[in-house]
């Protein structure tokens, strides 16, 4: 799409172009030559800050592996937990009948209006209230709690977009050779929808593992970024270091994710198998938001 | 039932909730559109640059973005945008964390937009004789806006949810004020009813109304 907006650039264009890279490129220069002698200015440039994550493998052993650990395992459990939570609640409501599809769309649509930070401090008190799970697992049950609430509800948008995407002759061919309400669901819908959805769940992996942040910043679970704030007590200050190897961990996990969900998008539309009905990486960023009114293409089905 | 919430400022908290939303929406819209810009623009460095920012900040966590502008831009580096008191100091960090990472998204939804208008009406425009400024800026972006207002009100929506993070360096929003007061009343369903209230007030009128609006001015093709 991008090369239709502009001509083949001519010896102008092409002179004004360089201008623009030549003025881009002192202005990033100023940009990063203003945070290298803030940084040198404050000291956080230092060897000492960086060596424990270059030398030695306590920083990583100590603080970071176990960090990981945490924010893979809430992220994990709540996925594991939401995925038959939103599926139910996904297929409710495609239902017939009213009194199943109503309540469902009610459910779903206040957990995605409510962030997923005050369904965390609701669970945090909830456990403290009403059960005797120990202190030190609150946060990871509470992380966990928000997490499920909010993402059961957005895997069941992604469960109804992933039905709705088949093509209507899948239904048809079912019904007409007699095949129950339930049947058409179970044998038919449910395992393409599955296949179609595959890269819409991967890339709400992401999502989930970045909310798992929110609990190591206000809850006190000790996941991957909560561990930043403790190596920055332990090695002397180096916040900047810290944070910048747990930024780019996240990164890299995060983006991991993303590659693996578009490569499986690819090659799902590629395959010819299937009915080529596939819920993109893209579908998930409006899905996360309340959908009311967006534009999704699953209205005609 | 209700007289504990006389000695909150719940309505305070909201408003603050709603001008951290309306702040960062206009300053991601800006710096977003430009991103968008620099990402399907004719130079190499600029769109680069564009898909780099996108690439990195979608997948950092906003919860590292805004803690590190506190911890990081402020307490280490010492940059306080201009404020003095602890407390706007944190309130503009916040909203510079919600506009950096908030504008990746709009830049996405615009360029989604940009994808929707036809070929034929950027070749049109260059057959004129326009050149990449008025094309994008005559042509493209005006129809482009015109359907990204379904993306980009999700993306508003997820901001206003977003907001609560900041309750993680301490801006007096909604879900710091819920933290609190869950912490000094045994009110607990009452208390999270309330406050979740609160949310689905913001967010829902205004995904039906942006909704209503999108389907309006969207381009019939």
């Amino acid at each position: 799409m991008s090369s239709v907006l502009y001509d083949a650039q001519g010896p102008r264009a092409k002179r004004r172009n360089a201008v623009f890279t030549v003025v881009f490129l002192l202005a990033l220069a100023a940009l990063l030559w203003w945070v290298f002698s803030t940084l040198n200015d404050k000291g956080q440039l230092e060897w000492a800050l960086w060596k424990p994550f270059f030398t030695g493998t306590e920083a990583w052993t100590t603080y970071i592996w176990p960090g990981l650990q945490n924010t893979l395992k809430a992220a994990v459990l709540a996925v594991i937990i939401a995925l038959p939570l939103g599926a139910v609640l996904g297929i409710a409501r495609l239902s017939d009948h009213a009194w199943v599809r109503v309540p469902a769309g009610i459910v779903v649509e206040f957990f995605r209006a409510i962030p997923v930070l005050v369904l965390m401090i609701f669970g945090l008190a909830l456990f403290a209230e009403y059960t005797n799970v120990s202190s030190d697992d609150r946060p990871l049950y509470a992380v966990v709690t928000g997490l499920v609430l909010y993402n059961a509800s957005v895997l069941a948008e992604i469960v109804r977009a992933g039905i709705l995407s088949l093509p209507k002759g899948q239904s048809e061919a079912a019904m007409a050779i007699g095949l129950r309400k339930n049947q058409l669901m179970r044998l038919v819908l449910l395992p393409q929808a599955v296949t179609a959805m595959l890269p819409a769940i991967v890339s709400q992996l992401v999502v989930i593992v970045k909310d798992t942040a929110l609990g190591g910043a206000v809850l006190t679970f000790p996941e991957l970024l909560a561990s930043a704030n403790t190596m920055s007590g332990y090695y002397g200050a180096n916040v900047i270091a810290s944070f910048t190897v747990v930024a780019v961990l996240f990164i890299a996990l995060n983006f991991a994710l993303t590659s693996f969900a578009s490569w499986l998008e690819a090659r799902l539309r590629r395959s010819k198998r299937s009915t080529g009905a596939v819920l993109g990486v893209e579908d998930v960023d409006d899905i996360n938001a309340a959908e009311v009114g967006g534009p999704h293409k699953t209205d005609g089905v | 039932m209700f007289d504990f919430l006389e000695d909150y400022d719940l309505l305070g908290a909201f408003w603050t909730t709603v001008q951290l939303a309306v702040l960062s929406a206009v300053g991601s819209l800006i710096w977003g559109t430009l991103l968008a810009a620099m990402r399907v623009g004719p130079v190499p460095l600029m769109r680069g640059f564009g898909t780099a920012y996108v690439n990195i900040v979608r997948n950092i966590p906003l919860t590292v973005i805004i803690l590190f502008t506190s911890l990081g831009l402020n307490q280490t580096l010492g940059v306080s945008l201009g404020a003095d008191d602890f407390e706007s100091i944190n309130f503009r960090l916040a909203v510079l964390g919600l506009i950096l990472y908030t504008s990746a998204f709009v830049c996405e939804a615009l360029r989604s937009g940009i994808n929707t208008v036809p070929v034929g009406q950027a070749e049109a425009a260059r057959a004129l004789g326009l050149n990449f400024n008025q094309v994008l800026g005559l042509v493209v972006l005006p129809q482009a806006f015109r359907s990204s207002v379904g993306p980009l009100a999700n993306v508003l929506i997820a901001l206003i949810k977003n907001t609560t993070v900041a309750a993680a360096i301490g801006v007096a929003e909604a879900a710091l004020l819920m933290k609190e007061m869950i912490e000094n009343e045994a009110q607990l369903l009452l208390i999270s009813a309330v406050i979740a209230f609160g949310f689905v007030v913001l967010t829902l009128p205004t995904g039906l109304f942006l909704g209503w609006v999108g389907k309006k001015v969207a381009v019939k093709r």
